[in-house]
């Protein structure tokens, strides 16, 4: 059941949600792909010798980074390299494993870094990162990228069961993940119970029990905060 | 034998089905979807007819009747393939089909094309691949279409000029944004204290551009071309140089560009007239002729009337940012998805946010059960008591010190400095910072006693009265100024006099903030952490924008007599920085109060604007206007007042000739005219009247909206209840036949 208000059943809930959502990773495997163009066509990168250079690859304006950003994206992301894979072309094609993207000094503090790191990974493991979704990252997080992407990827952070909408449960587990990790920090299960009640009475508008990205957008663009706090700066 | 089966036709008896309300064939506002489907299903239930239902001896005991869930969670999911095919293709949750994404990738110019796919929440990769194919089908599109000789060549011009132009547009961002100084700094600091402290630092770095604005015209009109062109030097011995200038501003100082006594009052390279026994005049006497009275009065008005449009600009866009229609419902929601603040990076900074947050929502908590709970008459009449004793107190205070300060000066007045004892001058200044330091304390110990619902309304309350303190304060001051020392120094310069004055108060604001950082953070530090083991001082934010504020304001009142102060300002905010930087990281934390940034910054921007600039602007209209400048010193000293100036070239350019007639015409019609100012005023009025009346409108029609949501959301279940239980009498009934078959089959066998 799915508790308080919610009169369908949490599979049925489930079964037709997930439908709507594009999931990343499922893109290229949707049932509405009509054209036959897989997902990952021009992944194939030959680049020269030489430094970086981002205008080869359209980063600049595929993405809200600016070419100092990028440049420094990509020195950091060829420091967690080991020494012999370093060059333009390797580290383009090769991917970092989960614990070392977590290791970064901006993630290592977040409590939600295993979350973004999960999202912006697009192996079929989701358990490592390649430098383009090392950018991919670093620019929803950036100054200039617009709210509407920021609370599109914060909604998917924040989904812990990747449903593709937020439930009860995904809503306790962001809560425990801001108290703190600690057994002390946590909240009172009446408390918790209390505020994730609260929390689904304001933001819950179709009153199906669960929040989707409509209602969580609608949330996020009545604090004028949250841009600026959603914000990562290497 | 067998039980004889019952036939029964069983239709679910529910309420709705008889009720007053009409049926889904009658509503035309039923979605086409779903009416398809309720056709369906209706003409096969009446194709099949009767179905057949044993009896069952008890209460139902499938969870699927009425309206509660239908599935319980050891079914299997059955859905037919209509349900699917219906749920799949609802407007609302169709997947963006991807050649439906590329076509209206095409139909935009190249340059947007960018800028729409940045938007997009896909990964990279899928991007430029989406960017490959709307290109090659663009390409292929024009290939068929044909040369048509200009046309192509026109749009591919167009598109270079596009590009070319973006990409110079990216280069100056990116070149301007390595140009921001101090980003590192800001960045370490918003790394371990967060947004709220960041936006001081961001405050001060607005401050340093208003006064950076605002001395360009005054160094570029007043102070290089009057240092170019010396007066003749003052009779007596020019005073040495003793350290004590630096404080005073006096002595030394006293006969400089820095103060308006200075400025000559006549024209500065005039052509020369050649002498009456037919000389020539030197070549070098040739130019042009600078006006200086009247340079002085128009750069100082040109340099306010910019920084005036700046800071109303910036207030508007700031509101416009932090401003959200309904933004006060919902703040459980919004702290929870919107108050981590991802630029913290350090272990320790986290804890701590860790901490505020469930701090912040445990208030949350209790507040909101509070609220379930109304309070006793009893109670809120003890609470408006309070309330009120408080304020009694604080505006008492306020008031106490302003009579002190006016006594003081009163006092100052009657005992005249000489000149051997510049030091005493440093008394009124000292007097006016000690009581701007040290009644803010004497407020957070009186607002220690009561108690607010909301923690960010005691902030606002402390901020209000803090102003209020030292608005009354500055004021009473400026009537000391213009009212009475005009008058006692008939001879003197009173001009350089409230030059030195404004000096003054800024040098001594500074030195004590200095040592309130000293004591209030680094000794209080030290104090509590070895004997009374406490956390370390907050970071006090609002008394340290106000505080910026404050010496902005100086800076402003000053700006007429000594068009040098802009330039002491930004020397002291520089300073500034420094020390609260290397205080911060060294002795203090995080503030334990929830700090919602931006309305934060709106409401420092808008207190810069409102009492801090109108008055300053005030005080310098009263001061051109109405006040009689010295006979012995300054550009104005042969006029009554410092508008007459602006009136005599006017009148000048009356005589000159028709070319010029418009100036004197928009002179006397729309500057000495009351009819404009007015008319401005009451467009003012009218467009805010709008804004608020649009603003209650888009209240409206978010709550009906709402409303609609949740009653479609509430209409989607029903029907989809309707489909399964429609279903699953399906699925019983073909159980049933199955049996039934069986059971005939082996009664056949018998």
């Amino acid at each position: 059941m799915g508790g308080s208000g919610s009169r369908l059943s949490k599979e049925l809930l489930a079964e037709y949600q997930v439908r709507g959502t594009p999931v990343p990773g499922e893109f290229a495997r949707g049932p509405a792909l009509a054209s036959g163009v897989p997902g990952r066509a021009a992944g194939r990168v030959r680049p020269p010798g030489g430094p970086l250079n981002p205008s080869r690859f359209a980063f600049q304006e595929l993405t809200f980074l600016t070419k100092q950003e990028i440049l420094l994206a990509h020195k950091r992301f060829c420091e967690l390299l080991p020494q012999e894979h370093r060059s333009v072309e390797e580290s383009l094609q090769i991917r970092v494993s989960l614990e070392q993207i977590l290791s970064l000094p901006e993630l290592k503090a977040n409590p939600f870094k295993e979350r973004i790191c999960r999202v912006f990974s697009t192996s079929p493991a989701r358990d490592s990162l390649s430098f383009e979704d090392f950018l991919d990252l670093l620019s929803v997080f950036s100054d200039t990228a617009t709210p509407d992407i920021k609370s599109h990827y914060a909604f998917r952070i924040f989904d812990f069961d990747d449903d593709g909408t937020l439930n009860r449960e995904d809503l306790s587990q962001l809560v425990n993940c801001l108290t703190g990790q600690g057994e002390d920090t946590r909240l009172s299960a009446s408390e918790m119970k209390q505020l994730i009640d609260n929390i689904l009475e304001e933001s819950d508008i179709d009153r199906d029990g669960t929040i989707n990205l409509s209602e969580f957008q609608h949330v996020i663009s009545r604090s004028p905060d949250f841009a600026s706090s959603f914000k990562i700066v290497l | 034998m067998a039980q004889p089966l019952t036939f029964v036709l069983s239709v679910p008896e529910t309420p709705e089905d008889h009720g007053p309300e009409p049926s889904p064939y009658d509503e035309s506002e039923v979605h086409d979807s779903f009416y398809q489907l309720i056709q369906e299903q209706s003409q096969w239930v009446a194709e099949e007819g009767l179905e057949l239902q044993q009896r069952e001896p008890g209460p139902p005991e499938t969870p699927g009747s009425g309206h509660q869930t239908l599935l319980g969670p050891e079914d299997p999911l059955v859905h037919s393939t209509a349900t699917l095919r219906i749920l799949a293709s609802m407007p609302s949750r169709t997947i963006e089909k991807r050649f439906l994404l590329v076509k209206e990738l095409q139909g935009l110019p190249v340059a947007q094309r960018d800028h729409v796919l940045r938007g997009m929440p896909l990964g990279l990769a899928e991007k430029r691949s989406l960017r490959e194919e709307s290109r090659t089908l663009t390409r292929k599109r024009r290939g068929r279409r044909g040369r048509r000789g200009l046309l192509p060549c026109c749009g591919r011009l167009r598109d270079a000029c596009v590009l070319a132009l973006h990409s110079l547009g990216l280069g100056l961002l990116s070149g301007l944004h390595a140009l921001m100084p101090w980003r590192y700094a800001l960045k370490r600091i918003g790394g371990q204290f967060g947004s709220s402290v960041l936006s001081y630092f961001l405050f001060l770095k607005t401050l340093l551009a208003f006064n950076a604005l605002l001395l360009l015209p005054l160094l570029a009109f007043l102070v290089g071309v009057q240092a170019a062109f010396p007066p003749p030097a003052s009779p007596g011995a020019v005073p040495a140089f003793t350290g004590l200038e630096l404080l005073t501003g006096a002595g030394r100082f006293t006969h400089t560009v820095m103060y308006y006594g200075y400025y000559s009052n006549t024209t500065l390279n005039q052509p020369c007239v050649p002498p009456l026994d037919g000389g020539q005049c030197s070549r070098e006497a040739d130019g042009l002729p600078y006006n200086m009275p009247l340079a002085y009065l128009f750069t100082v008005g040109v340099a306010f009337f910019i920084t005036c449009i700046t800071l109303v600009y910036s207030m508007s866009h700031s509101f416009g940012e932090s401003y959200r229609v309904g933004s006060t419902a919902g703040v459980h929601a919004v702290t929870v998805f919107c108050s981590w603040d991802h630029k913290v990076t350090q272990k320790r900074a986290s804890r701590v946010q860790h901490d505020n947050i469930r701090t912040h929502l445990k208030e949350l908590l209790a507040e909101w059960q509070l609220r379930q709970v109304p309070r006793s008459l009893c109670g809120r009449l003890r609470q408006v008591a309070v309330l009120g004793l408080v304020w009694l107190l604080c505006l008492g205070t306020a008031l106490g010190c302003t009579v002190a300060v006016y006594a003081f000066s009163e006092l100052m007045i009657k005992s005249p400095v000489s000149t051997e004892q510049e030091g005493a001058l440093l008394a009124l200044p000292t007097v006016v910072c000690v009581l701007n330091l040290g009644a803010p304390y004497l407020y957070r110990c009186l607002a220690a006693l009561e108690r607010h619902d909301s923690p960010v309304l005691e902030v606002y309350v402390a901020i209000c009265r803090n102003l209020i303190l030292k608005m009354v304060i500055l004021g009473i001051l400026c009537y000391h100024w213009l009212g009475r020392r005009v008058g006692v120094l008939k001879e003197q310069c009173w001009e350089n006099f409230v030059g030195q004055e404004l000096y003054r108060l800024m040098v001594l604001d500074f030195i004590f903030v200095l040592l309130d950082t000293l004591f209030g953070e680094l000794v209080w530090r030290l104090i509590s952490e070895k004997k009374l083991k406490r956390e370390k001082p907050e970071f006090d934010i609002a008394g340290n924008v106000l505080e910026l504020i404050y010496g902005q304001t100086l800076t402003w009142l000053g700006v007429l007599f000594s068009p040098l102060l802009p330039a002491i300002q930004i020397i002291k905010l520089l300073c500034l920085f420094y020390i609260k930087k290397t205080s911060l990281m060294a002795n203090c934390q995080a503030p334990r109060r929830p700090w919602l940034a931006s309305h934060m910054s709106t409401v420092f921007v808008s207190l810069l604007c409102f009492p801090s600039f109108l008055g300053a602007a005030v005080f310098l209209c009263y001061a051109v206007w109405q006040v009689r400048p010295s006979s012995t010193c300054g550009p104005f000293r042969t006029l009554d007042t410092m508008y007459e100036a602006g009136k005599v070239w006017v009148r000048r350019l009356e005589q000159a000739g028709p070319s010029v007639s418009w100036v004197p015409w928009i002179h006397r019609y729309l500057v000495e005219n009351t009819f404009p100012v007015y008319l401005v005023s009451a467009l003012l009025l009218a467009v805010i009247y709008l804004n608020i009346q649009v603003v209650k409108g888009q209240r409206r029609v978010m709550y009906l909206l709402k409303e609609q949501i949740s009653n479609e959301g509430e209409d989607k279940i029903f029907l989809i209840n309707k489909l399964h239980s429609v279903y699953e009498r399906k699925e019983r009934r073909a159980g049933r036949t199955q049996e039934a078959e069986q059971l005939a089959g082996d009664l056949d066998t018998w």
